[in-house]
């Protein structure tokens, strides 16, 4: 049943999320795309760029809009979606929850301790890689389009790609705007042209 | 986030000093789990105990979620729509930028050296390339930090 296997899968990406929201995108993209196969590709950066415009932690609002979407897409009614949803987002802050209220004073005291910064600083390290990865994932022909279907796609998505790369690194640029930007340059060239 | 819960934790209401806010935060971002949340969780035992905990994390989630889920739901209706459509398809790109840029950002603040340059090499292409999952990935790095912090610890002891 798709609503244990939910719950499970949320509870361990909860645990495991070190690192950040990019860290929980990485996550949930490789349960939920790459190995439940519940959500495609297309589906998911479109939950990504909806998570992004969107108020509260991005971490929460890719837990609960993946945790939908996934019950829909198994056929279900979308009121059983809403359930989907909250036991997604639920379950995704259950273990820290109960992990915060058992060690948090124990690491308040040892945070300088050689043992919990090498923890952290591997961790870190790690993190970089697993949120590469899952940049790398993402980029394939269902959300950039193909040479032979669409080159003009490819070709735009790739402009776009580097525009965003570029002004997000080096100008800080915030993300709500270029998504917006990019949403008014699809609706022109995609849909009026 | 951290402005607007300084704001209202250490300025407004005054029930944390700067020196415990900023603890607090440096705590949340080492525990595992969503920053805000964790943050919710501490504040709300230390002030309340664990109701406190439970209302704080609470009140901290609820909203967003009721946002995306109407979102959710607004765009599952729309399915198909040439117009939505369009409009996700100059955004995707856009999507997987965003999550790159942030590779760069992190790899600064982790420290990367031409030491350790391999372990985010060597973990990136492992969950790309052999499909390993990253929650093993994440264990072992876990693992093999303690070890490592458990030499470093002994060395420090008996130099």
């Amino acid at each position: 049943m798709i609503f244990w296997k939910l719950f499970y899968i949320f509870c361990k990406i909860g645990i495991f999320n070190f690192g950040g929201g990019y860290a929980m995108i990485a996550l949930i993209e490789d349960e939920v795309v790459e190995k439940q196969g519940w959500i495609t590709a297309t589906e998911f950066t479109d939950i990504v760029a909806t998570s992004q415009i969107t108020p509260g932690p991005i971490g929460i609002n890719v837990a609960t809009y993946a945790g939908y979407t996934a019950v829909v897409n198994a056929g279900y009614d979308p009121v059983w979606g809403v359930l989907g949803a909250f036991l997604s987002s639920f379950s995704v802050i259950l273990l820290p929850f109960v992990l915060m209220l058992l060690i948090s004073s124990f690491i308040l005291k040892n945070k300088n301790h050689v043992v919990v910064k090498t923890i952290m600083s591997v961790l870190k390290l790690t993190v970089v890689g697993l949120i590469a990865a899952a940049a790398m994932l993402l980029v394939n022909t269902d959300t950039f389009g193909s040479f032979d279907h669409n080159a003009v796609q490819l070709f735009l998505s790739i402009g776009l790609f580097a525009i965003a790369f570029f002004a997000s690194l080096k100008w800080k640029t915030n993300p709500i705007l270029l998504i917006l930007l990019s949403g008014v340059v699809g609706f022109v060239v995609y849909y009026l042209i | 986030m951290i402005p607007l819960m300084e704001k209202e934790l250490v300025d407004r209401h005054q029930w944390l000093t700067n020196e415990e806010f900023m603890d607090i935060i440096s705590l949340s971002q080492t525990m595992p789990g969503i920053f805000a949340a964790n943050m919710a969780t501490h504040v709300g035992w230390r002030l309340r105990g664990i109701p406190g905990a439970i209302f704080s994390v609470l009140g901290n989630i609820l909203m967003p979620i009721v946002i995306i889920l109407a979102l959710a739901a607004g765009l599952y209706f729309l399915q198909g729509n040439e117009v939505v459509e369009a409009i996700f398809k100059g955004v995707r790109p856009v999507v997987v930028a965003l999550i790159a840029a942030p590779v760069f950002r992190m790899a600064k603040t982790a420290h990367i050296t031409r030491y350790n340059f391999w372990i985010p090499v060597v973990a990136a292409l492992l969950i790309w390339l052999l499909k390993v999952s990253p929650i093993w990935v994440i264990l072992v790095s876990g693992i093999s930090g303690f070890v490592y912090g458990k030499y470093l610890e002994k060395k420090e002891v008996q130099p």
